[in-house]
Formats: C-alpha cells, sequence, structure tokens
C-alpha cells in the first residue's frame, strides 16, 4: 500500500471529490497560484481551473460567507481558512448563519460546506497563531467537527466531510501535514462519528484526537516497554462524539486518560469527563484525567512552548497515575 | 427549462395598479401585526416595515422567479412582494407550525425556497457577503440570475460590507446592493456613525456602479432598480443603490415612534412624504385611480389580511418533537 503524507491524503482527497461533483469548490487564501499556504491544494488549480480553485482576499468574514451563500444556493464549497487562528473572524458566519441556517429556515436551507484548515499549535508560532478551536466550535448545535490525525484518516473523512450536507468543521494541523502513513490507492470514505481504536490493551483508555494521536501512540510505545498496554481510542469526530466507542474502552480498562491539545477550562476533555462519569461512573477505578496545554497563550520561546504543550512524558505520568503507579 | 419571467403588464394602468396593491398590502399587514404584537401573539424583535414599502415594490416586481432576494431582520414587506403568502408569514410571525420557517425562526427569519427568499437574517451585515455568495454560484454555473441584497445604512460600516463589495466588484459578480437608508442604525443617526453621508459613494471604492434614489417614490426606485438589475444580468457587474427612505415606526415594536432619538416633528414631516400616498397622488392625478376602486382594493386587502390572522391563529404551535428537528441533515449514503 502506498506510504504517503497527510497533505497529499488531503490533496487526493480534494482532487477525487472535485473529480467526482461538479458542485465542489476550493476557495481560501493563496489556495490557487501559491498551491496552498501549506501546498494541501498543490497542482488543484492547474488541473480544476480559476472558477473552482478560488483565491481570495484576505477577508475570512467576507469569504466564509460567500461560502454560505453558495451553499444555500445549491454549491458544495469547500472554505479554506490558512489557520483556525484566522477563522475566529469568520466565526459569524460559521455558527449564526452556516450551523444555524437550516433549523431558523424550517429544514429550507441546507448547508453542505466544509471549513477546513490547521488548527492548534505548530513550533513557536506564537499566541495568536497556535490556539486549538476544537471546544469553541464543538458547542454548536447544527455543525459537525472532524479532527483527523492520520493520513488515512485525513483522506476518508475529508472525502466523507465534503459529501455529508451538513456545516463541517475539519480541523487539521500544521505539524500533521508531513506526517506519513499508509493510504489505500482506491478511494474510500471513513463515516464520521466514528472513533478508531488504534492501539488495543486493558490496563487504561487514551481518549484523544488530531495531532495528539501521535503522542498517546508514542506513550502507548513507550508504557508496553513498562508492560502496561493501553488502548488509543482516537476520536475522529469531536461532535458528534463516538461515545459508544469511549465507554466500550473504559468499561473493558476501568481508567481513563484523554490527550487534548486545547486549555484546561471547558475543553473537549472535560465532554469525554462528563460522558465517560455519566455512563461509566461504576466501570471507574479511579477519577479520569486530562493532559492539556497550560492554561496560558502560547509563548514564543522554545523551552517555554514546549512546556506549556501535552507531550508523551506528561501522558505517560497520567496513565501511571490513574493507574496508582509510581511516576 | 427557461425560468419564468413576470409578464409585461399592459399599459401603466394595470402597473401602477400592481404597485398601489404591494404598498396597500404591506402597509394594511404590517398594521396587522402591530395588532397581534400587542396581543401578545407574536413575541420577541419585530421590525415593521411601515413607511418604506416603495423600496420593496419599486423593486422586486422586476425580479424573475430565479432570480435571489436576501435581507435583514425588517424583512415582512419585502417577503410579501416577492411572493411569500401573507398566510405562512403571518403564521410565522405567530410562531406556528404552518409559518414559512415552522415556526422555528420568527420574525427575523422568514425563508421560503419556493420563491427565492434567502431570509430574513438577525446579524447587522451578516448576510452581505452571503449575497455574494448568490452572485458567485450565478457566475459558477454560468446562469443570467440575479441576487438582490437589502440592507440598512448602519450596515454599510460594518466589515461584512466591505468585504462583500470588495469581493463582488474584484469578481464581478450579479449583485444588486440595496442601502435602505432611513437615517437610523436603531437609534444612532447616520451623522452620529457614518464619516461619508454619501453611502452610494463607497460603491466608487469597490469599482461598483452606484446611485442615489428617492425611496418614497416607488418610480425612481423601479427605475435605478431596472438599471441595476439588467447590468447584473448582462455583465456581471454589481450595483450599490443608497435609496432614501424613512420608517413611520420605531426601529421594532420596543421601540418608541417618536420623541427619543427622533422628534415628532422630524416625523410628520418625513409622513407627508408617504410613498403609497405619492402613488395615489400620481394615479388620481392621471385618472387611473378613483374612490370606488381605491375602496374595493382597500377591503380585498383587508379581507387577505384577516385571513392570514385567522389562518396563523388557527395554526398550531410546533409540537415538542420538532424542537430537535432541523438541526443537521440526514447524510445520504453514499
Amino acid at each position: 500500500m502506498p506510504v504517503i503524507t497527510y497533505r497529499d491524503a488531503l490533496n487526493q482527497a480534494l482532487r477525487e471529490e472535485m473529480h467526482n461533483d461538479d458542485r465542489v469548490f476550493l476557495m481560501g487564501e493563496e489556495v490557487g497560484q501559491y498551491n496552498g499556504a501549506y501546498k494541501v491544494s498543490k497542482g488543484l488549480l492547474e488541473e480544476f481551473g480559476e472558477q473552482r480553485v478560488v483565491d481570495t482576499p484576505i477577508t475570512e468574514l467576507g469569504f466564509a460567507g460567500v461560502g454560505v451563500g453558495a451553499a444555500m444556493v445549491g454549491l458544495r464549497p469547500v472554505i479554506e481558512f490558512m489557520t483556525w487562528n484566522f477563522a475566529l473572524l469568520a466565526l459569524d458566519q460559521v455558527v449564526n448563519a452556516a450551523a444555524k441556517m437550516l433549523y431558523m429556515s424550517g429544514g429550507q436551507f441546507p448547508m453542505p460546506i466544509v471549513f477546513r484548515g490547521p488548527n492548534g499549535a505548530a513550533l513557536q508560532l506564537s499566541a495568536q497563531h497556535s490556539q486549538a478551536w476544537e471546544s469553541w466550535l464543538a458547542h454548536i448545535p447544527g455543525l459537525k467537527v472532524v479532527a483527523p490525525g492520520t493520513p488515512y484518516d485525513a483522506k476518508g473523512l475529508l472525502k466523507s466531510s465534503i459529501r455529508d450536507g451538513n456545516p463541517i468543521v475539519f480541523l487539521e494541523g500544521e505539524m500533521l501535514y508531513n506526517t506519513k502513513g499508509e493510504v489505500p490507492e482506491e478511494p474510500y470514505l471513513i463515516p464520521l462519528g466514528k472513533a478508531d481504536l488504534k492501539r488495543e490493551g486493558s490496563d487504561c483508555s487514551i481518549i484523544t484526537s488530531g495531532k495528539m494521536v501521535l503522542v498517546a501512540m508514542n506513550a502507548a510505545d513507550q508504557l508496553a516497554k513498562e508492560g502496561i498496554k493501553v488502548d488509543v481510542v482516537d476520536l475522529r469526530t469531536i461532535r458528534p462524539m463516538d461515545t459508544e466507542a469511549i465507554y466500550a474502552s473504559v468499561r473493558k480498562t476501568n481508567r481513563a486518560v484523554v490527550v487534548e491539545e486545547g486549555w484546561e477550562i471547558c475543553g473537549i476533555g472535560a465532554q469525554v469527563v462528563d460522558f465517560i462519569q455519566r455512563d461509566c461512573f461504576d466501570a471507574l477505578d479511579a477519577p479520569v484525567l486530562r493532559v492539556h496545554q497550560a492554561d496560558v497563550p502560547m509563548p514564543y520561546a522554545k523551552a517555554i512552548e514546549k512546556a506549556a504543550k501535552p507531550d508523551v512524558p506528561k501522558t505517560i505520568a497520567a496513565v501511571k497515575k490513574v493507574m496508582y503507579l509510581e511516576a | 427549462m427557461a425560468p419564468k419571467k413576470k409578464p409585461e403588464t399592459n399599459g401603466n394602468a394595470a402597473l401602477h395598479k400592481e404597485l398601489l396593491h404591494h404598498m396597500l398590502m404591506q402597509r394594511r399587514f404590517e398594521e396587522k401585526v402591530a395588532e397581534a404584537y400587542a396581543l401578545g401573539k407574536i413575541g420577541g424583535f419585530c421590525h415593521l416595515y411601515i413607511g418604506q414599502e416603495a423600496v420593496s415594490t419599486g423593486i422586486l416586481p422586476l425580479l424573475r422567479d430565479d432570480d435571489y432576494v436576501i435581507t435583514t431582520y425588517r424583512d415582512h414587506g419585502q417577503a410579501l412582494v416577492r411572493g411569500m403568502s401573507p398566510r405562512s408569514v403571518m403564521a410565522e410571525l405567530f410562531g406556528r407550525v404552518d409559518g414559512c420557517s415552522k415556526g422555528k425562526g420568527g420574525s427575523m427569519h422568514l425563508f421560503d425556497r419556493n420563491v427565492n427568499f434567502m431570509g430574513g437574517h438577525g446579524i447587522v451585515g451578516g448576510h452581505v457577503p452571503i449575497a455574494a455568495g448568490f452572485g458567485f454560484a450565478i457566475k459558477y454555473r454560468g446562469g443570467d440570475q440575479v441576487a438582490v441584497c437589502f440592507m440598512g445604512e448602519a450596515a454599510v460600516n460594518n466589515g461584512a460590507f466591505h468585504e462583500a463589495l470588495n469581493m463582488a466588484g474584484l469578481w464581478k459578480l450579479p449583485v444588486v446592493f440595496v442601502i435602505e437608508n432611513n437615517k437610523y442604525g436603531m437609534g444612532t443617526a447616520e451623522s452620529r456613525s457614518s464619516s461619508t453621508k454619501e453611502m452610494y459613494k463607497r460603491g466608487d471604492t469597490y469599482s461598483m456602479a452606484n446611485a442615489l434614489v428617492d425611496g418614497q417614490d416607488v418610480f425612481a426606485v423601479r427605475e435605478a432598480a431596472a438599471a441595476a438589475i439588467e447590468r447584473a444580468r448582462t455583465s456581471y457587474e454589481a450595483t450599490l443603490l443608497e435609496v432614501r427612505t424613512y420608517r413611520f415606526v420605531g426601529h421594532s415594536m420596543s421601540d418608541a415612534v417618536s420623541g427619543t432619538y427622533r422628534t415628532k416633528a422630524e416625523l410628520e414631516e418625513y409622513m407627508k412624504r408617504d410613498p403609497i400616498n405619492l402613488l395615489k397622488a400620481t394615479m388620481t392625478a392621471a385618472g387611473e385611480l378613483d374612490d370606488a376602486a381605491l375602496q374595493a382594493m382597500e377591503a380585498e386587502i383587508a379581507a387577505v389580511v384577516q385571513d392570514a390572522w385567522d389562518f396563523a391563529d388557527a395554526s398550531p404551535e410546533p409540537p415538542l418533537e420538532a424542537l430537535y428537528e432541523d438541526v443537521l441533515v440526514e447524510t445520504a449514503s453514499s
């Protein structure tokens, strides 16, 4: 099976879906002539032309709204935000327009639109370019929020997102674009709302998504060397969350740790914990712990930025804590 | 299938009667809405179109069925002229299941897919980029439809307005942007919020045709709109129209008619140019309207409005299950 990058997996997904359906178009800053700020859209302008790969001015609110309008009249826009940090400006369109349009029109106007781009921290991008947005957006009924952590998941989930017919928030990662993994040549889809058990073990459940999947998998490898075997539940979709997958794992292991990129307060891990305590209380042998970013804006300097982020040592420490083992 | 075009009326008298009918229908409907609100049948925010009828009436009858219309929360008048049934609008205002949005939207969120009435939006300026999106889609498909976007004058200071007009001018999108300048953004006079008095000239900034229009003169509005619609339809060029009008009521049902941010004297002065009276005067002078005809029209309209009320009142509120409906669509299996 070919081994390709996360970036190329997304590129393939876009290419295939644009071939399959004339209504699909890509719009965003630098997506065309520049081949994409992170090269996700490389070659698409050449293949599909200017009408379908549209370079925009730096106007997130405006072009997100153009996407909403196009979706209202039956096109299927893929709106790229160069980073979800810039999308804050566009949230009126994502939340007040896209998420609510079907409901407030009494079901008349579906919103088949994908808003996608890199989310969360990279390296030394500093406070304004490093925020993780999943918890703001997962709060909103009317949106689906997807966060693939591997090339295989990225391609299948983006294809499904474009076909879904609802407004999708699709969270990628600058640090994920170069990661590699096996991706089949034949087209395939991954359903939204379904987690994936990426590692099996009965000592503890690690529940995670997006960039943190790599952290969790590395932690799992290191823990295995010490004889500790963990489940790694990759949520893949944040909203709707696959609670059945979470519960199946926690009922087996009786212990859970959430590894998430965002901050502590009202982060998505808080929601995972709520689900677990509500429906698996009697299965738990320890409190559920969360590994998340330090409760600060992201600093620039190298060492303290590293200290701010969730990582393998913190994940291992959390697993050992819920197992009541010495650190 | 060729899109349906509104038939040309034979002779001015028939057209004028049609225009008067539209304006009177809006006026009487909105007066009834005010009554309903006072009785508690309508709740929340309710923004009436009284005084501004010539703007919707001057523009919307020129459109084809396959054109798109989008507007603000002051949407009742435009909805009616666009062809939404008074019954479905009143039922929506009453929050009943037979409302156009099944009672889920309310006054600010009238939608009707059947007549391409694309809402009814509550965020000032927020719908303007959406209108640009319609223009984008029209051009994407190589069509000759037009999108008409109404907004208040307070919206022209808003970021979304600038972003949308910039793209419409840059990409040449077939949109007619209509500023309904009624002089007040809620309680704030335009002189206190806009650095430029001549709002239509902002079109120059965006390389867009633009014009100032007397919004109380339905013929002036119609003439300016016809040119703008033609320009969009034939050459994918946008237009910014500033249509100067006035509302004879408060911003919303919870706002005083006058005596706070605008004086009674000012209101009375503007009411001398009630657009309905102006049209009636023109028609009467031309021998196109007499008392009997007017009375007959008023009686017919009164019956339609009462029927809408009765229909709305008889319609049930949405059931509890409706709370959870239409949040997402079912994904078609691929």
